[in-house]
């Protein structure tokens, strides 16, 4: 196996934590991920090396999350969406229960705010290298990152988009 | 000091929490946020999100890949010995965590730099090689067969020339290591394990400090030794149970070889 596509095995968990927050089912991101591999493999040589090659991989795995996102755009039934997440254990313990309405949450998202906020708080990308990899400027990355936390928090502190009338899944 | 006369936004605490100020921004910040307790809790919630996303999702980085998604077999992980006195650490955890907590707790009375130090460095350092020195099956992230990617790997993340120093002359030898979430950084860490099969780790991570460059300080809670110091901006922890004496060898050897640029 050449150096770099060593590399490239080295980063595969890290690919599918990213793609399982952002899809929030394990499937699905795995298609996403091993799309993402097929795509990359072919291409390594346009990879230079020495550069941040988990960048390059994030930004192959957001091209192909936004088509499918295109193709997905005609189903607007977001509680569908939240229904197939994968639900967390039935235990009652006080985090556990925060952890399933985050992950909940997380997946009412707009995606373009998910994306943000799980390159920059789970993948510890500076604002910089998120703006590279998703192709925006990085004043768009923060005010994406500032809707999505405040979103989020609102979300996990219980109020529900009322007009909208989203159901909490338990 | 000059004054930055823009007022703190929300924005600020966003970017506080991202670790994206500059050094006098972040000074402002936190003069701003111990007189604003909105500001404050507003930052604890970025926070405990961040922590919370980390909890959710961080299990998946241990699933084992699925085959189809490797390009190419790799080879098994290999076994590593580990020593009883490591088992019984590991048994003892629980009682090993809760005496460094103490010595945290401790250290808070006096809010100086040196406690910052404790708590983005020292402390943070002892954890990572509690949780990761004793464990029998992924001890490490990269193995140290694959140190150039190691290295490379790690150099990209922390914007800054890195690599693994040689202590085969001392009787260890690398094991492999990782990226970790450090208080509010990133850090890397390295294992190394000798003939006996004792570990000791060593944690390098960014430090904003007004120190260019501190001595070697030691800090002990139950049986884990701590030797760490500042070089320029980074921050150095070795940790290991050898005792004092021995760990204070391996320390200067890396601390030269750090500044030898190595």
């Amino acid at each position: 196996m050449s150096a770099s596509a060593d590399l490239l095995v080295v980063q595969i968990p890290r690919l599918r934590r990213y793609a399982r927050a952002l899809a929030g089912d394990a499937v699905r991101a795995d298609d996403l991920v091993q799309d993402c591999l097929a795509r990359a493999l072919p291409r390594l040589d346009q990879w230079q090396a020495g550069t941040d090659m988990r960048a390059w991989l994030f930004t192959i795995l957001h091209n192909l999350f936004v088509n499918e996102c295109r193709r997905q755009a005609r189903q607007p039934d977001i509680a569908a969406l939240v229904e197939s997440a994968v639900p967390g254990p039935y235990d009652h313990a006080e985090a556990d229960v925060r952890l399933s309405e985050l992950q909940n949450g997380l997946q009412r998202l707009p995606p373009e705010q998910r994306e943000v906020v799980l390159l920059v708080s789970i993948e510890g990308l500076s604002y910089r290298q998120g703006a590279r990899v998703l192709g925006i400027p990085v004043g768009t990355v923060m005010s994406r990152l500032h809707r999505g936390r405040q979103a989020l928090q609102r979300w996990m502190n219980g109020e529900r988009g009322g007009a909208h009338g989203l159901r909490s899944v338990k | 000091m000059s004054k930055d006369p823009r007022p703190v936004t929300d924005a600020d605490l966003h970017a506080y929490v991202d670790g994206e100020l500059d050094e006098q921004r972040r000074l402002l910040v936190e003069a701003h946020l111990a007189k604003h307790p909105g500001a404050a809790e507003q930052v604890r919630g970025y926070r405990q999100l961040n922590q919370d996303l980390h909890s959710l999702f961080d299990p998946v980085l241990n699933e084992s890949v699925p085959a189809a998604l490797v390009p190419a077999v790799r080879a098994a992980p290999a076994r590593y010995r580990w020593s009883r006195r490591l088992q019984a650490a590991a048994l003892a955890g629980v009682a090993l965590l809760s005496g460094l907590t103490g010595w945290l707790l401790h250290d808070r009375q006096d809010r100086t730099e040196a406690s910052a130090t404790l708590v983005n460095l020292v402390q943070p350092a002892a954890f990572a090689h509690l949780v990761y020195a004793t464990d029998t099956q992924y001890p490490v992230e990269i193995q140290a067969e694959q140190q150039d990617a190691l290295n490379r790997w790690l150099s990209d993340r922390m914007h800054t020339r890195i690599r693994a120093p040689g202590l085969d002359e001392l009787g260890f030898e690398l094991v492999g290591g990782r990226l970790l979430p450090s208080t509010n950084r990133m850090a890397a860490q390295f294992m190394y394990q000798n003939a006996a099969g004792e570990r000791i780790t060593l944690y390098v991570r960014r430090v904003a400090t007004a120190e260019q460059h501190s001595a070697f300080h030691y800090r002990e809670a139950e049986g884990v030794g701590v030797f760490y110091w500042i070089d320029g901006p980074m921050g150095y922890a070795l940790s290991g149970d050898l005792g004092k004496q021995r760990l204070v060898a391996v320390a200067q050897a890396v601390q030269r070889s750090f500044a030898g640029g190595v």
